[in-house]
């Protein structure tokens, strides 16, 4: 049993770590299959983050602030569709530019809640099957959010690739031309894909601030909204991939924290580099096969749509 | 003449048009335009580029909305609101340019074009049973980016005929296709007006209007010019009154006096770097002075790759593998052979061809700046190089509003006149020329095959490469084909014929052609 003493708290731990990323790509995931590269993932993460933080601290109604989370994620993703779908501004920018506003913003909202406790959301309970060795607490006994993240990467998955909703919103992403021309909305199948993202990305967030570090400080999210963003690439735009890729992550940034807890003789900024490297590394490595991106790469992806008359 | 037995008298017309008038700022697309297409009728739509035939199919198919006028719908007043309003009428349309997903299966693609929920395997299956009743075979599971250009235009038709449509527009759907292919499309067409499909048929290619269609509605500079018969026409009458000039065939050479070797090729195999992209195996020919070398065949086999040694886009493995003049020049990049008077007119205008955000000036001076000197104190010559521009834009009648406007401004068939115009006077020793007519009306191709003609007279080595075997035909002096990667042996234009170059086309499908090269091999 010795063995797993120490196991069973760094998988929970990397459980903690990789849910807020699972969020934050699967909704992505969604975005850039209708062809739309929302680089915006870490503002609209870090306003749900405060929304899901100050509901949190007013309400005590967790339900609720995950909710509001979700709201204020998809109306940051909303303000990012105006921009890029019917204003037709360019996605790169007014993405990056969504970052700044978000990390701004939140942190304007948030200025009195610095540093104010609040409970963690409360992890599962199921009688017995909690108190399970060693699988009772993986399995059983996380928060809602997480069982949450499972489902949402399975239904996703479902519904691109099981249903005719999902197929069109995989056309539009492979050609808006052609789709507009067979006669599908394309705006407005982005407009949907763009806000579920964000509202993905502000769960995501919630989850950060409620679970991760139940507490509010000012750029808390760190950039793991680029990371998230990152995993979609490595994932080849696949659900699954992308909740493999969010445990690898999620796994390295909780090794380096052990590692620095074990003393190992390494500067502790050289480990706290360890999960942007690996994802450089991943990025390149992936990018070398160019037919898998070729075949699973929405083609429009970053593309203006003019619908021309 | 009508080989259906067609009761015109008495019928009433299942699509009329009656005085579509569409304006756009500048331009008056169509102008009082009548139309007046029956059940069953093969109807065609001839006008050259710009005379207003898309803006009409368009607004029968409702993307656009006409600015006055009425279309009748087997004689009732309707407005075509949107696309699938369209649909629902029983108006089916396969665009020149396919709406296909490249990444979705077959089945995915054609779903998407049908109304409400699919089973995919019941699917799969009804497009199997259509395909082989219409000789259209489509493998469902396949992915589009991995099928021939005339098996996507399958797809696009098998997706039409699922909706049982009434009227059938196609847009120039033999462009594509090899002759075999367009013969086995001209039955199942056939077979759909017997069935009392009526099919509104856009094509440059008179010779298959006369052959395939009951009537003709001609437009011309957006206005409706008449109404005729095609099959009492001659092709040469009818592209008179597309163009509403007298048209002269382009002057031939017969027997080219050929003058020494120019462009030399041994032995050239290249690993293609794109997955999809097809492996050139062993390829062998050489081109003369005076000489116009034209190769052949479908869309997808080692054309693209060819050209990319040629142009030294892709560089080849051993210098000696492409020689100039004896000199090698495999390993030398696209500057180096264009310094050495070796010009290209790539296959893509758009992107390839041109830069589309850029004037013509400045397109002008992307590739001829070596050549006419166009450098000044490692300056631009501003003004020699719009002297340049000028003079291409004149000599060879590109109709532009000026050389300060955008590439991407031109019509196709203009903007291929620019192109074409402006590699060949540089004055180029090989010119190496990739679809020189795709999409370009009667009288500028006709224009484009003359300016060939005549480089090859003046001296240069020409080497065409085009899937339109007419046009081959009519301008070379030897002929090659290429399928799977490998080049046939060239012979001249008068020892072959258009079928025995379709055979070494290939089929219809990739691996079919690969069997048939062996064979003949």
């Amino acid at each position: 049993m010795n063995g797993f003493e120490w196991f069973i708290p760094v998988i929970l731990t990397v459980i903690t770590a990789a849910t807020p990323l699972v969020f934050a790509g699967i909704g992505e995931l969604v975005t850039e299959k209708s062809g739309v590269l929302n680089l915006g993932i870490e503002g609209m993460m870090i306003v749900g983050a405060v929304a899901a933080f100050i509901t949190a601290t007013l309400t005590g109604n967790y339900l609720l602030a995950v909710v509001v989370a979700a709201l204020s994620g998809a109306f940051m993703a909303f303000l990012f569709g105006i921009l890029t779908l019917s204003l037709m501004a360019n996605q790169v920018a007014t993405g990056l530019a969504l970052t700044l506003f978000g990390i701004g913003l939140s942190a304007l909202i948030g200025q009195d809640f610095v540093g104010e406790p609040v409970q963690a959301i409360a992890k599962l309970n199921i009688g017995g099957l909690s108190d399970l060795p060693v699988i009772g607490p993986i399995l059983f006994g996380q928060d809602p959010l997480v069982y949450l993240s499972f489902l949402m990467v399975f239904l996703v998955s479902w519904f691109l690739f099981k249903t005719k909703a999902g197929l069109i919103l995989r056309a539009v992403g492979d050609s808006h031309d052609a789709a507009h021309s067979i006669g599908y909305s394309v705006i407005g199948i982005r407009y949907a894909a763009v806000m579920f993202g964000g509202a993905m990305s502000g769960i995501g967030g919630a989850y950060l601030s409620l679970a991760y570090t139940p507490m509010w400080a000012e750029n808390m999210t760190a950039g793991r909204g680029w990371i998230a963003l990152a995993l979609i690439v490595f994932a080849t735009w696949k659900p699954g991939l992308v909740l493999v890729g969010a445990y690898m992550f999620g796994g390295i940034t909780i090794l380096q924290l052990h590692a620095q807890a074990a003393g190992l003789d390494i500067p502790s900024q050289i480990l706290s580099m360890l999960p942007y490297l690996a994802t450089i590394v991943v990025l390149v490595v992936i990018s070398k096969d160019e037919s898998r991106i070729r075949k699973h790469a929405p083609a429009c992806i970053g593309k203006i749509f003019h619908p021309a008359a | 003449m009508s080989n259906t037995g067609l009761n015109t008298g008495t019928q009433k017309p299942r699509l009329e048009l009656k005085g579509i008038t569409k304006a756009y700022p500048g331009v008056l697309a169509n102008d009082n335009i009548d139309l007046k297409v029956l059940p069953g009728e093969i109807h065609a739509l001839l006008g050259e580029n710009g005379a207003g035939k898309s803006t009409l199919v368009k607004t029968i198919y409702g993307v656009l909305k006409a600015d006055s006028g009425d279309i009748l719908w087997n004689g009732e007043r309707i407005d075509i609101t949107s696309p699938h309003a369209a649909r629902t009428l029983g108006i089916g349309t396969i665009f020149q340019h396919f709406s296909l997903f490249e990444a979705m299966t077959v089945t995915e693609n054609i779903a998407l074009g049908l109304p409400g929920r699919q089973n995919m395997n019941d699917l799969a299956k009804r497009i199997v049973e259509i395909s082989e009743n219409y000789g259209l075979p489509l493998q469902p599971e396949r992915r589009v980016f991995t099928l021939s250009v005339g098996e996507k235009q399958r797809i696009e038709i098998v997706r039409c005929l699922l909706q049982n449509p009434k009227l059938l527009i196609m847009d120039e759907p033999t462009s594509v296709l090899t002759p075999q292919e367009a013969d086995k499309m001209f039955e199942t067409l056939r077979r759909l007006s017997d069935e009392g499909v009526s099919i509104l048929y856009i094509s440059h290619k008179l010779d298959e209007i006369k052959n395939l269609c009951h009537k003709a509605t001609i437009l011309r500079g957006g206005k409706y010019i008449s109404e005729c018969d095609p099959t009492v026409e001659t092709a040469k009458s009818l592209a008179e009154m597309m163009i509403g000039t007298n048209l002269t065939a382009p002057k031939h050479r017969e027997a080219a006096d050929r003058g020494p070797v120019r462009l030399k090729v041994r032995n050239l195999s290249l690993d293609s770097n794109d997955q999809f992209g097809v492996d050139l195996n062993l390829i062998n020919f050489e081109v003369r002075c005076g000489e116009i070398l034209g190769i052949a065949g479908v869309a997808g086999n080692g054309q693209v790759e060819l050209l990319e040694a040629l142009s030294g886009e892709t560089l080849c493995q051993n210098a000696e593998d492409i020689s100039l003049e004896q000199e090698y020049i495999g390993k030398l990049g696209p500057i180096q052979r264009r310094t050495r008077g070796i010009a290209f007119v790539p296959e893509d205008r758009l992107g390839h061809g041109s830069v589309p955000d850029m004037s013509l000036v400045d397109n002008a001076f992307l590739s001829g700046y070596t050549q006419k000197g166009l450098i000044t104190g490692g300056l631009i010559d501003t003004q020699k190089t719009t002297r340049f521009a000028n003079e291409i834009v004149k000599k060879f009648d590109v109709r532009t509003a000026g050389v300060s406007h955008k590439a991407s401004s031109l019509s196709g068939g203009n903007l291929q006149k620019f192109i074409v115009g402006r590699e060949m006077m540089q004055d180029p020793k090989l010119i190496i020329i990739a679809h020189p007519t795709w999409g370009v009306d009667a009288g500028a191709a006709s224009s484009i095959h003359q300016a060939i003609i005549d480089l090859a007279a003046s001296g240069a080595a020409v080497l065409v490469v085009s899937q339109d075997l007419d046009e081959l035909f009519a301008i070379s002096n030897r002929l090659a084909v290429i399928a799977d990667g490998r080049l046939s042996v060239s012979r001249g234009v008068h020892e072959i014929t258009i079928e025995e170059i379709g055979l070494l086309m290939g089929g219809t499908e990739g691996a079919g052609s690969k069997r048939e090269v062996e064979s003949v091999a």
